[in-house]
């Protein structure tokens, strides 16, 4: 056979596009990737699976005589006594929020008969706009996690909460503990009022008791900043929506945050650009690692974290904010980018934005503030007001009072710190030393080995408590389902501290409530708040502000030593979504790396060291080391390492222990965000990673009668050139003649269902793959199983780099079944499985499939999974309750892909026929995927229509099929990518 | 080398050949036949819990169906009432019969009355009661006279090819909606003239692909 070439060569819009370094190498390996519908490997049967075979072909021959029998008998098990407003099979939605960091992200919570099973956005929340992140969509999971701690324990033995209540009644009675010396608490970080109520009460009953918080991936570095500049603990607000040039300085706002969804809605929204000749932001990003934030950027600095101080203060300097001494050297590389920078953010002063990440430090911070002052910027595109966290002892302060010997109760309301602390506290052995050591935790972690007391923590879906977003709107959390594993929330703790009584956490929460809301009219606001999840009004009003700039120490030129080590968060956050499959799955957005945590080295820092992805280095940070797998990764910063939290636990569940390597054990109170001065070398050993980016590529076709040039799949121009040549992008297929092999169906009448996916929005965050899982009950198949291609996600995130190795630019793109309306799929099925719909489907009969896999041979999208394995065999009744009811499980042998959420299309058509047999209107019916998507980037509706959303998307002129010279006519169109860059930078 | 077997037992080896293909054919048709739906559920009629008899209730009586399925124009389920719509009127009525022993209890407990599941459908199929009440297909179509049932028994195959038939016609099964639970009624005239005006006014088509029903 005729291979066409497949390194990448040229395409037509004059760059080079590859999706990882095997590819971009030319080495052999890749082609199997491209040749094959699923990889080498993936059709291969499990070892021992003979004797497998023999037994089930037994069985088969056993069960052919009972076929006869009717169906097992089915019993219907009705309420004894209905419940208002309640219909058995209608979903119902709650209005909640998911607290990440401590911040309130909201969202609606759809129940299926007392089950939630699925998180949308709240398009009430300001920090959510009808959005989801990808960890609040897997948020779900958790509440039927089979691993999680089921009782209350005490040394080690099951014990009952009656006797902890007997306890705590001694224990924390006010005639027991006195003034509370010696008691201390250790919270996560909460802006939850009713706590913090809680606390105030608890430290006025106890006043030598010490309340202390930490987070572990926010240091509060924003508000310690603010407080150095302001002399107030305030938190900076950035308006992304009201900017026209942003500079990042280590920030990730899109992908790494408490409030990534709120800053993706308004970055995207000055993205927009339907007409040739509209405005875009332009976004210039420093920063170590290779992050979504900076696949977005139209310009990306890569530089150690650690020297990104040093340029805060350049860039300050140069910009006259600041008359100091400039650190960096005169004719370093940096200076020419900063010089244009500088002059972008001069033109357009009052509508920049200068930001800052949360794991930089206060300093850098307050220059940040400083500099957004001399643009103007504040008040305008940046704001600040009350700060929604309050000041509590830290974590380390803590522990020194420990090691002292002055405390001799600590109650921990989760946050797991014997793992998540610095490790120089070494706190679990700190735990051992308290006397009486309490800790509320929703797993069996590290922490509950360590602590006396280990209480079960509810699931926020199954407690009431309440949070506060980033601007101060207040979320009351109400439950969904009732403690699964009678677990209790840290509200009824809190409150049983303040006086030794049990409490319901509903009654405390709400008592807070009616105690602030105006008396009068305190039921109606109540129940209104609990409908809309926010409480009306109580946003924190804007603070104004002038930066005390002498308050910023100066910056001392310095050079970093040895090997920089950054911290960062990733798939699970901190660790406490390490024992959800659906995360631990999820190909990490740029890496594509599932299952595992790696050491992201660059690859000048892979060729010094002499290792390839998944040789294990060894990283050596003062006294401590770690053995880590690296990952070349292009785009990282030479001499930074980037690591990834949150995994290599020893104790959590059957799902997330033993993946991975543990990061925090070169995590120090000193180099708790970064550190340098470590060293680094290969060891020999070799690990095998799970990484998914060159599974199910699609070929590039060639360019007729152009030798080796291709037509690419993801196609970008620039802002400029899309003004000069709208059409760039479906400009590229203009020379192709194409016919019909067969008749085509009539698809001009009825609904004609379609999608549009506009690259330039999509930020690759992930958050559609999970609402997919969830929606379509998609199976988790495990590490072993992705390393043979067999993962089953319907959406496929590509990720293709261009450019060089050591500094790439980035383009995601989501792939999920095209809807052909010339479907290769359908003509090969030999029992017509897949077939077509009269409004365009590619419908898939999974009862009818018979698992040939002709269908996927003959896809060119790559995008139908195959049921190797029985995936659900494995899940225990209470893991089954996650499951869509709307959507059939499929079994083993069957294929299976996207289906535009067909089950949601058939609801709003029943909806919309019993609602007087209206049409169903324009973005009635929302794909999973599309109603979670943070960036807009996806529209899906009606094609017929001209004038529906997703028909306007579709005459946009950049607009185009994927592999159009197949013509296998698909219903899903992309917009191409377009950046924005400074004409000054261009090379 | 002499022949061993006689020229003749060509013929009964040929006829034994035939044989032993038209009685398998026979057999596996046979099969088919007794394991269809129409054959294997038609007549399904469980014993239930409490001998609840529609005849009385529906028929005698007669009390409407949506006194007690209630969310058949709401959702796609014909829910089962809950024990507590039976007590509305044994609180009264028969209050201290021992058939009604397991809803007593029910309605104490609090716990579920086991009622079995007469018709039932494959998981992959997902049938919506409320798209076909409300457009005006009767409850008789499918779960026939059921106001003359003591025991419940299912009536029609409920396979697909069946559902089909009605999918691709549905003329004979409509009616104006205010008649959906009048199981008796029979319109004026042709009952299919009558369907092909509703087709017509309401403009009727019934899904015939794969997602109508498959998800």
């Amino acid at each position: 056979m005729d291979l066409i070439q497949i390194s990448p060569a040229q395409n037509a819009t004059g760059k080079k596009y590859w999706r990882s370094l095997h590819e971009l190498s030319g080495k052999p390996g890749f082609e199997k990737w491209v040749e094959d519908e699923f990889a080498g490997g993936a059709d291969i049967l499990d070892p021992g699976s003979r004797r497998m075979m023999l037994k089930l072909m037994a069985a088969s021959f056993g069960m052919a005589g009972l076929v006869a029998c009717r169906r097992p008998e089915e019993k219907i098990l009705p309420v004894s006594k209905s419940a208002e407003d309640v219909i058995p099979g209608k979903p119902m939605f709650y209005a909640t929020a998911f607290v990440n960091r401590g911040i309130a992200n909201g969202i609606q919570v759809e129940v299926h008969d007392g089950r939630p099973t699925k998180v949308e956005g709240n398009p009430l929340h300001p920090n959510s706009l009808g959005a989801a992140s990808a960890l609040a969509q897997a948020s779900v999971l958790n509440v039927y996690d089979p691993d999680r701690a089921r009782s209350v324990h005490e040394g080690g033995k099951a014990t009952s909460w009656a006797a902890w209540d007997k306890f705590a009644a001694d224990k924390f009675a006010p005639a027991a503990l006195g003034k509370g010396a010696g008691l201390r608490i250790l919270s996560e970080r909460t802006s939850s009022p009713t706590l913090l109520s809680l606390k105030a009460e608890l430290l006025k009953n106890y006043p030598e008791a010490k309340w202390a918080e930490y987070d572990s991936l926010d240091g509060g570095y924003a508000i310690a900043g603010a407080e150095m500049v302001f002399g107030q603990r305030l938190q900076p607000i950035y308006h992304f929506d009201r900017a026209e040039v942003i500079v990042s300085l280590d920030d990730d706002f899109m992908g790494e945050d408490a409030a990534t969804v709120q800053a993706t809605k308004q970055f995207t929204k000055k993205r927009k650009v339907a007409l040739p000749g509209e405005p875009m932001n332009r976004m210039y990003l420093v920063e170590s690692r290779f992050s979504i934030t900076g696949a977005m950027a139209d310009h990306r600095l890569r530089i150690k974290s650690g020297e990104v101080l040093q340029f805060a203060s350049d860039l300050a300097v140069e910009l006259g904010a600041k008359p100091a001494l400039k650190v960096l050297k005169p004719g370093d590389a940096t200076q020419k980018w900063m010089a244009a920078v500088v002059r972008d953010l001069k033109a357009n002063a009052g509508k920049s934005i200068v930001t800052a990440g949360p794991m930089q430090s206060p300093q850098v911070h307050a220059l940040v503030y400083l500099m957004n002052q001399t643009l103007g910027n504040i008040g305008t595109t940046v704001t600040f007001s009350k700060a929604v966290f309050e000041p509590a002892q830290s974590i380390g302060e803590l522990a020194r009072e420990i090691g002292a010997g002055q405390v001799n109760t600590l109650v921990m309301l989760g946050g797991n710190p014997a793992y998540t602390a610095p490790i120089d506290l070494d706190f679990a052995a700190a735990i051992a030393k308290v006397a009486t050591s309490v800790y509320l935790g929703a797993d069996m972690d590290e922490t509950a080995t360590a602590a006396k007391w280990h209480l079960p923590l509810a699931h926020p879906m199954e407690t009431w408590s309440d949070a506060r977003s980033t601007d101060g709107t207040a979320t009351i959390l109400q439950p969904q389902i009732a403690p699964l594993y009678d677990g209790r929330s840290a509200i009824e703790l809190a409150a049983q501290l303040t006086d030794g009584k049990a409490k319901k956490g509903y009654a405390v929460v709400q008592s807070y409530w009616k105690s602030t809301l105006a008396a009068a009219d305190a039921n109606r606001i109540w129940r209104r708040s609990l409908h809309d999840g926010v409480v009306a009004g109580s946003v924190f009003p804007e603070v104004k502000v002038a930066v005390n700039a002498n308050a910023i120490p100066d910056v001392v030129a310095a050079a970093l030593s040895g090997v920089e080590v950054v911290f960062l968060s990733g798939n699970v956050g901190d660790g406490r979504f390490a024992n959800n499959a659906w995360m631990q799955e999820a190909p990490e957005p740029m890496t594509k790396l599932t299952w595992d945590n790696a050491a992201h080295i660059s690859p000048a820092m892979a060729r010094e060291l002499k290792v390839e992805t998944g040789g294990i280095v060894k990283i050596t940070l003062g006294a401590r080391s770690l053995e880590i797998p690296a990952l070349v990764t292009p785009g990282q910063a030479d001499g930074s390492i980037a690591l990834v939290l949150g995994y290599g636990r020893t104790k959590i569940g059957r799902v997330g222990e033993a993946v991975g390597a543990n990061a925090g054990l070169l995590r120090t109170s000193e180099g708790w965000a970064f550190a340098s001065g470590a060293s680094v070398a290969a060891t020999g050993a070799s690990h095998e990673f799970a990484i998914t980016q060159e599974h199910h590529s699609m070929r590039e076709p060639d360019m007729p009668g152009r030798k080796g040039e291709m037509r690419p799949v993801v196609r970008e121009g620039s802002l400029e050139e899309y003004k000069a040549h709208p059409h760039f992008a479906p400009e590229v297929d203009h020379h192709l003649e194409m016919f019909d092999l067969q008749g085509v169906h009539d698809y001009s009448k009825g609904y004609q269902w379609g999608m549009a996916i506009d690259l330039n929005l999509c930020i690759g965050c992930n958050a559609c793959l999970i609402a997919c899982n969830a929606e379509n009950n998609i199976p988790v198949v495990g590490r072993d199983q992705v390393r043979r291609g067999r993962e089953m996600h319907w959406i496929r995130l590509d990720r293709y780099y261009t450019g060089t190795d050591e500094d790439p630019q980035a383009v995601l793109q989501p792939i999920a079944c095209q809807q052909c309306e010339a479907a290769p799929c359908e003509n090969v099925c030999p029992v017509a499985a897949t077939v077509h719909s009269p409004e365009g489907l590619n419908d898939m009969a999974y009862n009818r499939c018979i698992g040939t896999r002709y269908c996927a041979n003959n896809c060119p999208y790559k995008v139908r999974r195959f049921n190797y394995l029985d995936w659900h065999k494995k899940i225990t009744p209470v893991g089954e309750m996650v499951h869509n009811p709307d959507v059939s499980v499929r079994m083993r042998g069957v294929m299976e892909k996207c289906n535009y959420c067909v089950q949601r299309i058939q609801e709003k058509r029943i909806a919309a026929k019993v609602d007087g047999r209206r049409a169903i209107r324009d973005l009635e019916i929302l794909t999973a995927c599309q109603q979670t998507c943070p960036a807009d980037a996806i529209v899906f509706g009606n094609i017929n229509d001209p004038a529906t959303a997703v028909a306007k998307a579709k005459s946009e002129p950049r607009d185009y099929l994927l592999l159009k010279e197949i013509n296998t006519k698909p219903r899903t169109s992309f917009l191409a990518r377009l950046r924005n860059p400074n004409p000054e930078l261009k090379a | 080398m002499p022949q061993i077997f006689p020229k003749k037992l060509d013929f009964f080896t040929r006829l034994s050949g035939a044989v032993l293909i038209m009685t398998a054919m026979s057999g596996a048709a046979l099969a088919f036949y007794i394991m269809s739906p129409t054959v294997l559920d038609t007549g399904y009629t469980p014993v239930q819990p409490v001998p609840y008899s529609h005849k009385l209730h529906a028929g005698n009586l007669g009390m409407d169906c949506y006194y007690c399925h209630t969310t058949v124009e709401k959702a796609a389920h014909a829910a089962i009432p809950p024990t507590e719509t039976c007590m509305n009127c044994h609180t009264k009525v028969k209050e201290k019969s021992a058939l009604l022993a397991p809803i007593r209890e029910s309605y104490e407990t609090g716990k579920a009355v086991p009622w079995v599941h007469v018709h039932v459908l494959p998981d992959y199929v997902y049938f919506n009661h409320q798209s076909h009440v409300t457009v005006g297909v009767s409850c008789v179509s499918c779960h026939g006279r059921v106001d003359q049932m003591v025991e419940v028994k299912q009536v029609q195959p409920l396979n697909m090819g069946w559902c089909l038939e009605c999918h691709r016609n549905p003329a004979p099964n409509l009616r104006p909606v205010q008649f959906v639970t009048k199981l008796d009624w029979k319109p004026e005239g042709d009952p299919a003239e009558y369907g092909r005006q509703v087709i017509a006014a309401k403009g009727i088509h019934p899904p015939v692909n794969c997602s109508g029903c498959h998800r």
